[in-house]
């Protein structure tokens, strides 16, 4: 258990010495300087009592640029202009800002810690700020990596998804870093996963549902990468996830679970091979289909494709939900949806509205059906995916 | 046995990772005090132990409490080896020995390593209880309070203004022991940051003494300085003034803040009568009469080397007999001649101070300054390295008799020095000195030793008993001071010390006052000034060969007079440059360093009514007969007078018109004259004294005979004006601002630039010079464009040279926003009014003294809250550039905190598992948890670490200082083997002054303050050595721990209760699960 700093005594020796005899021998790269000017800058801080925060830099840094880069981007800015300020005194001033953000990223790894911390004092208000900034994302990465296992092997992509995404590389290691860590922080814990992962990195509200969307994206490994789902934006798996997660975890039922909202409820999964009977028979999917005819005609601009396309639809929606006992379907979800649905009705031109009235007809009249008998169990499925169906569908 | 002091260690949290198989540390913790050690039981597995210990009991002499830190060691216990320590905490425990500070220390300190800086917290909580002594013969100075501030405390009145107190300790450095060669860099950097402690403890109890012998309960402006010898060791030495002070009967709202619940834990010999009306008597100390005699008795163990200037170099005079009036008693009138008489008897009628009571500056004669160069080798007696290696603690107990002159050598050096300075000012006509301070520079063997103030003449009634009577009598036999009355000369005008320009005072005309006015002290608050004023520096460099011992010492020398002439030079040219005639707050540093010398000047120029206008500045060319070169010389001066044009308006200086006739005599033509008195000597005792003005030359006449010269007036002109909405000042406040807001920051900024060593000339030296601090000026007012409208106030310039070619400045200050609007208005007749204000709050003054210590901040009066809020909204109108990136982010932020809030809350209610992180700091200060929080701004309500204020100033815009919770002077060493890892030199120097502030700050949180006032880095040293991949730095602070309230806080209180309520008890239903 050798803390870091023990040592032994003579190996001190060198150490003592160099303060009073040592002095440092010129470096040859100093005598190499443009002629003209006669000095250099060694060490240049400033430190405030109270930390500045420079938004602009901030996000500069956040965005992965060299101090190089971010002085030449705040150069094109015009600050110089604005403020009289020399270029030399621009780069003193991001260098102070890139160092004081470099010791606060550790802090900002543990939020809690940024806030209990005494060496930086920073107002509420920046902190929240800092935070906040420093677990946004950008769409375009959270698409490349949302459904991805959040491995080393992703990790690796991440050289990829930069060059693609004309994200850096800098800053894709910290959104990758930034969903790993809150994945490991509420990974097995208790409770509702938005209040974790808001308790364990004090995020805002909006933030920490994205959060939770990435997380159980994660955990569920489900397919957002494939080509035809890429007209869908985070914000709509996002909410989809969060559906999904208020109905179709196990927190929905119990809400003292480890890992209650994370996992999809597997006892749920395996029932919803129930429903099959509303495809499989022949009679109840005839009744199913009439009632909602009944009901929709008149008042569905593309009704005589609906009376068509039903029992394909149904078909489709109700497999789905069949097949969710199987790993494999279940990250397959998406496409399925997209493919069985989504797909099928954007082919005849269905406008939203018409696709809302029939999804509250579709699920409403299975109630009608007397032989039918998973009642709860189809609220329950049909519940969330009327939702995720209706934010699915658009262009 | 005189006190027992009680610790109790409650618990650690963010504590590092010592064993890396479990990613788990096994912690206990080492408390000790003097020889005494406890020990808490290992917390196993945690990094946030929960120790909750017993508590541990010191029984301890107050001499001990007053010298030995308490210090606290955290350590990883390990059953087969070593065990290996985390950090550790010292704490002063001074604040705890008077009565009126605080009663207990509690909260979060950071554990500190010298190797590793800050390594988790600690949270601690430490008493005192105090047994009457009645011991007489005692060496402790318990009672006696301390303070940095140059002023009278706010919260106090000046019964009596004693004098001088001085004392210096003098040790052998640790790191230069022959034990530094064996042991660990921490073991030594530990061994240092513990000795200071110790001799900083002692030398404040010395002074306590000394304090105590005149008669005064307090020192104000306290200055303790530390020179790192080298071989020749270590010098502890501090100055301030004896003050007897009475704490001013707060208004009720304040009261809660004194009730503190442990106060009748208290109960200290020297306790003050809390009733000011009845403390006329004097300082109720209980040495009641003369008979007290103070040795340094050698049978008494704890004397190490002392100084005892006043007792071993003059007995005849002496301190005491400084208080020679007293035995009189109140009755008598005061007699100035008498009161002069008093003064001359000190020994040194020197005063800290530079600000005071209205009515106590009479008259001002200009600054007085002495330098000395000495060889520290001289002394340095090579045998005792030999003598005591390992076998000897740091404390040295037998000094003493090892090097017996030792500190009386020191002692020698610098009365000699004061003797010259009282001499000096003598020489003006004043018998005292005020705003006095003293530094030192030493490189290798050499040492410079500089002390400079102000000469003038004081009200004596604060030198006394004052009472009633003798003031009254006082106005009858004596002019009243009027707000010109400092500026008028206290010297014979036909026997003048110098050549000097003399006409009637522009203010009451009946005075003689001079064309220029230089002095160390603060602007006096009665004081009419014209526009604004502006920092002033005049930076010098010289290179001088490398030499050694005594060839070295004379080289410097005989630059240094030359040095001493051309900082002057400068500083009189800028200062006409600004089209201004007074300096304010002046302190030249001149700084040694192995090839050269460094000169740095910093002052407040204004522009006194009551002084001449300033004439302009001519330039002369040698060669008149050259008519390219007459129409270049014709060219600068027409640059010039456009310069001095711009920069009235920029100060707004725009005198009014005088008619030459009301005068009596002629506006004086513009010459150049000197204040400055100084001299040097050498290691030998012959004194120079230089005649600065320039012959009885008419005119203020630059002649440009060769290309120094040319350099010269090119870089008079190359100071770049600060930009638009920036005002910068080393005095306490800026003259013509006085509405400021409450946003304050306060910063440290360091730069070292390497200079080339091929072919450096003077020029190319003063240039780089030149360049490293307008640079480091500029990106401070880039860095604190947010703030505009803004001043950059107490503006402190130090300069060192550690190696050959490095040239460190190191600059502190504060940044302050004021009311824009409001200073737009500000026109003379603005300034008139409120200054006729303040005078005649003078003069009621002057009749109540009980009054008399009312807040300075009565003549500067403040922005109410409204106008706070228009400045807010006012500052839409500025340009984006200027306002930096704070773009419309307030409300987005106001959001985030509101979350932040609400997500604490949350945690703390709905949630049980897992809440070790939100275990809050809130428990911190039980002292006044309650009225302390709630009464303390709002944000504190909102942080979970409490905001802690930190200003170079004596006080804070927009609050009342309500309480003074005890003096902080810390030490801190910081040292790495591994640099580059940690971002290069900036990167370890910026990590360490955060940690620095960082620590301040934890130590006022857990005295129960909210701000530290009067704060100062007086020592940050620097050295690197980059290809071993090593750097160590030394930082010394000090300052004052004060509890504020912000005056518009006081009605939002009732409202911010709520919330703080919730949120506390929340909090503690935490801490108990």
């Amino acid at each position: 258990m050798l803390g870091p700093g023990a040592r032994s005594g003579i190996s001190a020796l060198p150490e003592v010495a160099w303060r009073r005899h040592a002095r440092p021998q010129q470096c040859p790269a100093r005598g190499a300087r443009a002629p003209g000017v006669a000095m250099t800058s060694e060490l240049d801080i400033f430190v405030g009592n109270t930390t500045l925060i420079d938004e602009d830099v901030y996000r500069l840094w956040l965005d992965g640029y060299s101090v190089t880069d971010a002085v030449a981007l705040r150069v094109r800015s015009g600050i110089l202009e604005q403020t009289g300020a020399t270029a030399a005194v621009l780069q003193s001033d991001t260098m102070d800002h890139y160092r004081t953000f470099h010791m606060l990223e550790r802090l900002l790894h543990a939020p809690p810690k940024l806030l209990h911390q005494l060496i930086f004092q920073i107002p509420p208000s920046r902190q929240a700020l800092l935070i906040e900034r420093y677990y946004a994302f950008d769409e375009a990465f959270v698409r490349e990596v949302l459904g991805k296992k959040l491995s080393k092997g992703t990790k690796k992509d991440l050289d990829d998804i930069s060059t693609k995404t004309g994200i850096t590389l800098k800053s894709c290691r910290r959104q990758f870093d930034n969903f790993k860590r809150v994945f490991k922080v509420v990974e097995e814990m208790r409770g509702s996963l938005v209040d974790n992962i808001q308790q364990h990195f004090l995020l805002s509200d909006r933030l920490a549902r994205d959060y939770a969307a990435i997380v159980f994206f994660a955990n569920n490994r489900f397919e957002t990468g494939k080509k035809k789902l890429q007209y869908l934006s985070f914000g709509d798996f996002a909410f989809c996830a969060e559906l999904m997660i208020q109905n179709w975890t196990l927190g929905a039922v119990d809400s003292q679970m480890d890992d209650m909202d994370m996992d999809l409820d597997k006892e749920f999964l395996q029932d919803l091979k129930e429903l099959k009977v509303l495809v499989a028979d022949k009679d109840l999917l005839d009744l199913h289909k009439s009632l909602v005819c009944t009901a929709l005609r008149g008042k569905l601009g593309v009704f005589s494709e609906m009376e068509a396309n039903f029992k394909n639809l149904s078909r489709g929606l109700v497999n789905v939900a069949a097949k969710l006992t199987h790993n494999k379907d279940v990250r397959d979800l998406f496409v399925d949806l997209v493919e069985k649905f989504v797909e099928p009705c954007r082919s005849d031109h269905w406008p939203l509205s018409d696709v809302r009235f029939f999804l509250n007809q579709y699920s409403a009249s299975v109630h009608s059906l007397d032989g039918f008998r998973h009642q709860t169990l189809w609220d329950r499925y049909m519940g969330t995916l009327h939702g995720c169906l209706l934010r699915l569908y658009h262009d | 046995m005189p006190g027992k002091l009680k610790v109790k260690i409650v618990a650690g949290r963010h504590l590092p990772v010592m064993d890396r198989a479990s990613d788990l540390t096994d912690a206990f913790v080492e408390v000790k005090f003097g020889n005494t050690t406890f020990k808490t039981d290992v917390y196993l597995k945690s990094l946030n132990p929960q120790w909750n210990s017993e508590w541990f009991k010191f029984e301890v002499d107050d001499e001990d409490l007053q010298d030995e830190p308490l210090q606290i060691t955290v350590l990883d216990h390990d059953t087969y080896s070593a065990n290996d320590a985390i950090g550790k905490v010292y704490i002063d425990i001074d604040p705890l020995l008077y009565s009126e500070a605080a009663t207990v220390i509690s909260g979060w300190f950071p554990i500190y390593d010298t190797i590793h800086g800050i390594r988790g917290e600690i949270n601690v909580v430490v008493k005192v209880d105090l047994f009457n002594d009645l011991n007489r013969f005692r060496q402790s100075s318990c009672g006696v309070k301390f303070f940095c501030t140059t002023s009278i405390p706010k919260c106090y009145r000046a019964v009596i203004i004693h004098g001088f107190v001085e004392e210096l300790v003098v040790n052998e450095d640790p790191e230069y022991q022959w034990i530094d060669r064996i042991r660990t860099p921490r073991a030594s950097n530990e061994a240092r940051q513990r000795l200071i402690s110790l001799m900083s403890g002692e030398l404040q109890r010395k002074i306590g003494l000394k304090v105590l012998e005149m008669r005064g309960n307090a020192v104000v402006g306290y200055l303790q300085c530390f020179d790192l010898e080298g071989e020749s060791g270590l010098v502890v030495r501090a100055i301030g003034t004896a003050c007897t002070l009475d704490k001013l009967s707060s208004p009720a709202a304040f009261l809660p803040a004194c009730n503190s619940p442990s106060k009748e834990m208290k109960e200290i010999p020297f306790n003050e009568d809390p009733n000011p009306n009845t403390h006329s008597s004097g300082p109720s100390t209980p040495l009641k009469n003369q008979t007290y005699s103070f040795s340094p008795s050698k049978s008494y163990s704890r004397q190490s080397s002392s100084s005892d200037t006043d007792l071993s170099l003059t007995p005849k005079t002496g301190m005491g007999s400084g208080s020679a009036g007293k035995e009189g008693g109140p009755f008598k009138a005061l007699l100035r001649q008498q009161t002069q008489s008093a003064l001359e008897q000190r020994e040194f009628p020197f005063f800290t101070l530079t600000a005071f009571p209205p009515g106590f500056l009479v008259h001002v004669g200009g600054v007085v300054s002495a330098r000395s160069v000495k060889l520290l080798d001289r002394i340095h007696n090579p045998a005792f390295v030999g003598i005591m290696g390992n076998t000897r603690s740091y404390k040295l107990l037998d000094w003493n008799s090892f090097n017996s002159d030792e500190p009386e050598t020191r002692d020698a050096w610098w009365a000699e020095i004061r003797q010259e300075i009282k001499s000096h000012a003598k020489a003006l006509g004043c018998h005292a000195v005020v705003g006095y301070s003293e530094s030192t520079s030493i490189c290798e063997e050499v040492c410079i030793l500089s002390a400079s103030g102000t000469a003038a003449v004081l009200n004596p009634r604060f030198l006394q008993d004052g009472t009633v009577e003798g003031c009254l009598e006082q106005r009858l036999e004596e002019n009243l001071p009027t707000r010109c009355g400092f500026c008028h000369i206290p010297y014979d005008e036909l026997n003048m010390p110098f050549p000097a320009h003399l006409t009637y005072c522009y203010n009451c005309r009946k005075q003689k006052v001079p064309d220029v006015l230089f002095t160390t002290i603060d602007l006096p608050t009665d004081a009419t000034v014209i526009g604004k004023g502006c920092l002033i520096q005049a930076r010098l460099c010289r290179l001088k060969k490398k030499a050694q011992a005594e060839a070295n010492a004379t080289a410097i020398s005989n630059l240094l007079p030359f040095m001493e002439y051309e900082v002057h030079t400068q500083l009189m040219n800028k200062l006409k440059l600004k089209g201004m005639n007074a300096l304010f707050g002046l302190r030249i540093q001149i700084t040694v360093g192995e090839n050269m010398l460094m000169g740095l000047a910093s002052a407040t120029g204004v522009y006194l009514a009551a002084l001449p206008t300033p004439g302009g500045i001519q330039i002369a060319g040698k060669t008149p007969n050259d008519g390219s070169y007459e129409q270049h010389i014709s060219h600068m001066q027409k640059k010039i007078n456009d310069t001095i044009a711009k920069n009235k308006e920029l100060y707004e200086i725009s005198p009014p018109e005088i008619s030459e006739e009301i005068i009596g005599s002629p506006i004086p033509e513009p010459r150049q004259r000197s204040r400055l008195l100084r001299s040097q000597s050498e290691s030998s005792d012959e004194v120079t004294e230089l005649d600065l003005s320039h012959g009885k030359k008419d005119a203020f006449v630059l002649e440009i005979d060769d290309t120094d010269a040319m350099e010269d007036v090119h870089s008079l002109l190359t100071d770049v004006p600060p930009p638009s909405g920036f005002y910068s000042c080393n005095t306490e406040i800026m003259p013509g601002i006085n509405n400021w807001t409450s946003e304050i920051q306060m910063f440290t900024s360091v730069r070292v630039i390497r200079l080339s060593s091929l072919n450096l000339t003077n020029q190319a030296l003063n240039k780089n010079f030149n360049d490293l601090c307008e640079n480091l000026l500029k990106s401070l007012y880039f860095k604190l464009r947010s703030m505009i409208p803004c001043c950059l106030c107490h503006v402190n310039f130090t300069v060192s040279l550690p190696e050959d070619e490095l040239i460190q400045v190191t600059v502190t200050a504060v940044a302050i926003t004021f009311d824009k609007n409001q200073a737009l208005q500000t026109t003379k007749t603005h300034v008139e009014k409120s200054l006729q204000r303040a005078s005649t709050d003078n003069e009621e003054l002057l009749q109540f003294p009980l009054e008399l210590c009312s807040d300075s901040l009565s003549s500067h009066p403040l922005p109410p809250a409204k106008e706070h809020l228009e400045s807010a909204s006012s500052n839409s109108g500025i340009p984006a550039a200027q306002r930096a990136t704070s773009v419309d982010y307030s409300s987005f932020a106001d959001r985030c905190s509101s979350w932040i809030e609400l997500i604490k809350l949350k945690a703390q209610t709905i949630r049980r598992g897992s809440i070790k992180t939100t275990v809050t700091v809130e428990k911190a200060s039980p002292v006044g948890d309650g009225n302390f929080r709630n009464r303390s701004a709002p944000p504190c309500a909102n942080s979970t670490v409490g905001v802690v204020k930190m200003t170079p100033l004596s006080f804070i815009p927009g609050a009342k200082i309500t309480k003074y919770l005890g003096i902080i002077n810390m030490f801190f060493i910081r040292e790495t083997t591994s640099l580059r890892e940690e971002g290069g030199v900036s990167g370890f120097l910026h990590a360490f002054i955060a940690e620095v502030f960082a620590m301040v700050r934890a130590h006022v949180a857990a005295l129960g303050g909210n701000a530290v006032v009067s704060y100062i880095m007086k020592q940050c040293v620097f050295m690197e050595n980059p290809n071993k991949n090593q750097a160590q730095c030394l930082i010394n602070v000090s300052g004052d721990a004060v509890v504020f309230v912000r005056e518009s806080d006081l009605e939002v209180v009732s409202t911010q209760q709520p919330t703080a309520n919730c949120q506390s008890s929340c909090t503690e239903g935490e801490v108990t699960t």
